[in-house]
């Protein structure tokens, strides 16, 4: 079962959900990968000691434009529908902006003369670790200055669904377009981490219309209930969207998860927590098969 | 001068302490770039709110009684977007990149291209000055064009009304929605907080950041979650020679400013934080 831990607002506690449900889920002695597919600020493996076994360097499509064989016919600034050629034929001039680019390779195809040369550009990196008792862990990560996020999460998911395992947990990138949608189109359940704030409020309502016009199947989880108002449970009740966890607004809790350590592991409370919210999500993943 | 509010990672405060910003600017043009998770319409409720439709792109349909299944759209598509769905190819909307080489190759015109324009372009007045802000439809892409014509009329509208200050809440991330943020401000300003993955972030941010622009400050928030963390951060900034304009302590009157949808000022303006935040405002500005 593929599991993606999602938000809308960023810094609702994704990676803090993530960590501690991969715990409970080895505990139960589910066989479980971790994946952080937050590819552009990747930092969900901060928690685990890890050796890294491999690196798979992700690549794009780029053209390389060789002004000599172009004869201006604008044909391959025509077909770019991302206006990534910048032209001006009265100067001779052509070049590509690189971060217009979308690697579609249409203007390749437009080309008559030789002028555009097929090539790829470094977009990003998905990195296996292991740890001590040889569980994996897999990590996307954007080249710094790249803008292609969606095609390194793809890789990212798909380098790890490779592996034989009963649960994969991906750690999903902040917000509600297509980078989460990316992410979500790929897994079985979508675990909603949101906050009791109007922020958390107004950008899970987001996230969950995303979802509902993709069929997904979801669940929320509340993370520092008790600090904000009322507006979140009120709205999650009158959809009828189940709350599958709350965990308590504490200092101690974040002070914990600051010093990078799992609060699975240091309190006796949210121990019992995950454990609960891995049933849950066994539960409704049995309801499915 | 157009002010630009990053973080890196979510959840840093960012929106809480832009927001801050804009109470304190007055007379000013406030843009949210974080267009698939908006928020600080929340806080500024604004009014005589015009709203555009923004077109975010375009998707390719295939008509099946036409094609003719000879499959070279599958061949050239670079997106993984066209299947054969029950013997019929279909090209799945959300894949699709809107690159139209499948509309432009098909022997038999069988492909026709859609304007997608659900997404929402917001512009106000509020007590502060003008609040600009997109909402991105439900599985839009295309954020980072989007974010440029927010701020293009964020531009012009300043222009209009010879407002000098424009301020942007962004997105978090360091992608394309971050990128077509910074792309062309004066200043950035990156908020962080003393937690390891928001280290981690910062120094990814900074790392693009510092490669497009020279007047970057940053906020560090909730510096004493944890102080070993924070003075890491302080070592990181100074060898970079990048200014930490504020320190603020964890506190929760931020988050029931936010729920009673106030920035920090009005909310108890003789709290420390807005001390601290009045001298780090001072500071961007001047210097």
């Amino acid at each position: 079962m593929k599991i993606a831990i999602a938000s809308g607002k960023g810094g609702t506690g994704k990676t803090f959900v993530s960590t501690n449900l991969f715990r409970a889920f080895k505990d139960l002695g589910y066989s479980t990968l971790l994946v952080d597919a937050d590819v552009e600020c990747p930092n969900t493996l901060l928690f685990f000691e890890l050796k890294k076994v491999d690196d798979t360097i992700i690549k794009e499509y780029r053209p390389i434009i060789h002004p000599d064989k172009c004869l201006y016919c604008d044909l391959c600034a025509d077909y770019c529908e991302y206006n990534a050629i910048f032209y001006i034929p009265e100067l001779k001039q052509i070049k590509l902006l690189p971060n217009l680019c979308h690697g579609c390779k249409a203007c390749s195809v437009a080309c008559q003369y030789g002028a555009i040369e097929d090539s790829d550009t470094q977009i990003g990196v998905v990195s296996t670790f292991i740890d001590k008792s040889k569980n994996m862990f897999f990590e996307g990560r954007l080249k710094e200055g790249s803008v292609s996020t969606v095609p390194v999460i793809k890789s990212t998911i798909l380098q790890a669904s490779k592996q034989l395992s009963e649960i994969i947990l991906i750690d999903s990138p902040p917000g509600t377009s297509c980078p989460f949608i990316q992410t979500s189109i790929r897994t079985d359940f979508i675990l909603l981490v949101t906050e009791p704030t109007p922020y958390g409020l107004s950008d899970l309502r987001q996230a969950i219309l995303t979802l509902d016009t993709m069929n997904k199947n979801y669940g929320v989880i509340i993370n520092r209930a008790g600090l904000g108002d009322m507006s979140l449970y009120d709205y999650l009740s009158d959809n009828n969207i189940p709350i599958l966890g709350e965990i308590p607004f504490s200092k101690e809790i974040a002070r914990i998860y600051t010093q990078g350590n799992l609060v699975y592991d240091c309190m006796e409370d949210m121990n019992l927590l995950f454990k609960e919210l891995t049933k849950k999500i066994i539960n409704y993943g049995n309801s499915l098969s | 001068m157009e002010i630009a509010f990053l973080s890196g990672k979510g959840g840093t405060g960012k929106s809480s302490i832009c927001s801050a910003f804009i109470s304190l600017a007055n007379n000013v043009v406030a843009v949210d770039s974080d267009v698939d998770a908006a928020n600080l319409y929340l806080i500024f409720s604004a009014n005589n709110i015009t709203q555009t439709n923004y077109i975010s792109g375009k998707n390719a349909i295939i008509n099946t009684d036409k094609c003719i299944k000879c499959g070279l759209c599958k061949t050239l598509c670079q997106f993984d977007a066209i299947n054969i769905i029950e013997g019929d190819y279909q090209i799945d909307p959300i894949s699709c990149d809107g690159c139209a080489i499948c509309y432009r190759k098909c022997p038999r015109e069988a492909i026709d291209m859609v304007h997608s324009d659900e997404s929402k372009l917001y512009v106000g007045g509020f007590k502060y000055g003008l609040l600009i802000y997109g909402r991105l439809a439900p599985g839009e892409e295309n954020s980072g064009k989007f974010i440029s014509v927010i701020r293009d009329l964020a531009h012009k509208k300043a222009k209009e009304k010879s407002i000098d200050k424009i301020i942007i809440d962004g997105p978090p991330g360091i992608g394309c929605p971050f990128m077509s943020t910074i792309t062309g401000v004066d200043k950035v300003v990156i908020v962080t907080e003393a937690s390891k993955s928001a280290f981690l972030d910062l120094k990814r941010a900074l790392e693009v950041a510092r490669e497009y622009l020279k007047q970057i400050y940053v906020i560090l928030n909730k510096y004493d979650l944890n102080n070993e963390v924070s003075n890491e951060i302080q070592l990181y900034c100074d060898k970079l020679n990048i200014p930490i304009v504020a320190k603020i302590p964890f506190d929760k009157e931020i988050v029931y400013a936010m729920v009673n949808k106030q920035t920090i000022i009005e909310y108890n303006k003789d709290s420390i934080i807005v001390g601290i935040l009045k001298e780090a405002y001072e500071y961007i500005i001047n210097k």
